[in-house]
């Protein structure tokens, strides 16, 4: 799968620094720049989440291929407090932090895959992927 | 990265200049505010060209700072979203529902003179019409 990036997550320029190097890749997958767009914007919903709810955790980037297609992989990871109710979590516009309850439903609408694993008291793992439209 | 805020007549311009963390975009909010009552300001500008994201806490507090501008009595308008950030927040589903956007500074400023130009209609006292 080639190489990976492993970026910390622990302040909020890090959540800066996270959605420029998802979009630098994504320029390399040959996402178009609309995409790209989408793409950090997907990353910087997951990130703040992380340091909203568990304070510190990880974003790993890397590209994926799937026959000839190509996409980007955005695994972020924390131990943070887990969450108790992810169908709630997931819903549009819920939120417990007072924020806009558009971040782990607003990453999903934007990603292709994604995947929430979460354990209360153990911590989070959002997996997600998109995929370049084949020309 | 702070944003300068540059005073213009009756207006104040912030223009973002890089991608900005939360505590800069909160720490902008504040600063507007402040800002708007300390010279009695009538319109606010943000010029968000060189923003290449705009995600749900960004359109949040952009929203908060046109919201607390107009309590204070001025009027907001966001100006510069690029094309690829619209296309993003649409797909994220954040609106600026009840802000006002046009393209540029120029259109920025017309909108915002414009407005201002009601608001001052608007109070003026009524004239008796010398019929009592």
């Amino acid at each position: 799968m080639g190489d990976e990036l492993r970026l910390t997550i622990a302040a909020d320029v890090d959540v800066v620094e996270a959605r420029q190097q998802g979009r630098a890749l994504a320029a390399v997958a040959g996402f178009s720049s609309g995409e790209q767009t989408v793409i950090a914007a997907a990353i910087s919903e997951i990130a703040r989440n992380i340091l909203m709810y568990a304070k510190k955790g990880e974003i790993t980037l890397s590209l994926v291929q799937n026959g000839d297609r190509q996409g980007v992989s955005i695994i972020a990871s924390d131990q943070g407090p887990g969450i108790p109710d992810i169908e709630r979590a997931m819903q549009y516009g819920y939120s417990t932090s007072h924020g806009v309850g558009a971040g782990l439903p607003g990453a999903k609408r934007l990603m292709d895959e994604f995947d929430l694993k979460s354990v209360v008291g153990q911590g989070t793992t959002v997996t997600m992927r998109k995929w370049r439209r084949s020309i | 990265m702070e944003v300068p805020i540059l005073r213009q007549g009756q207006y104040l311009i912030a223009s973002i200049q890089s991608a900005l963390t939360d505590a800069d975009l909160s720490h902008l909010r504040e600063a507007l505010i402040a800002q708007v009552g300390r010279s009695r300001c009538r319109g606010v500008i943000v010029d968000v060209t060189a923003l290449d994201v705009m995600d749900s806490f960004a359109v949040r507090t952009l929203r908060d700072i046109a919201h607390m501008a107009r309590l204070r009595g001025a009027e907001t308008v966001i100006v510069g979203i690029q094309p690829d950030v619209a296309f993003a927040m649409v797909q994220l589903g954040l609106t600026l529902k009840g802000v006002a956007t046009v393209l540029d500074l120029e259109e920025g400023l017309a909108f915002l003179d414009g407005r201002t130009k009601e608001r001052t209609l608007e109070v003026k006292p009524k004239r008796p019409s010398g019929r009592g």
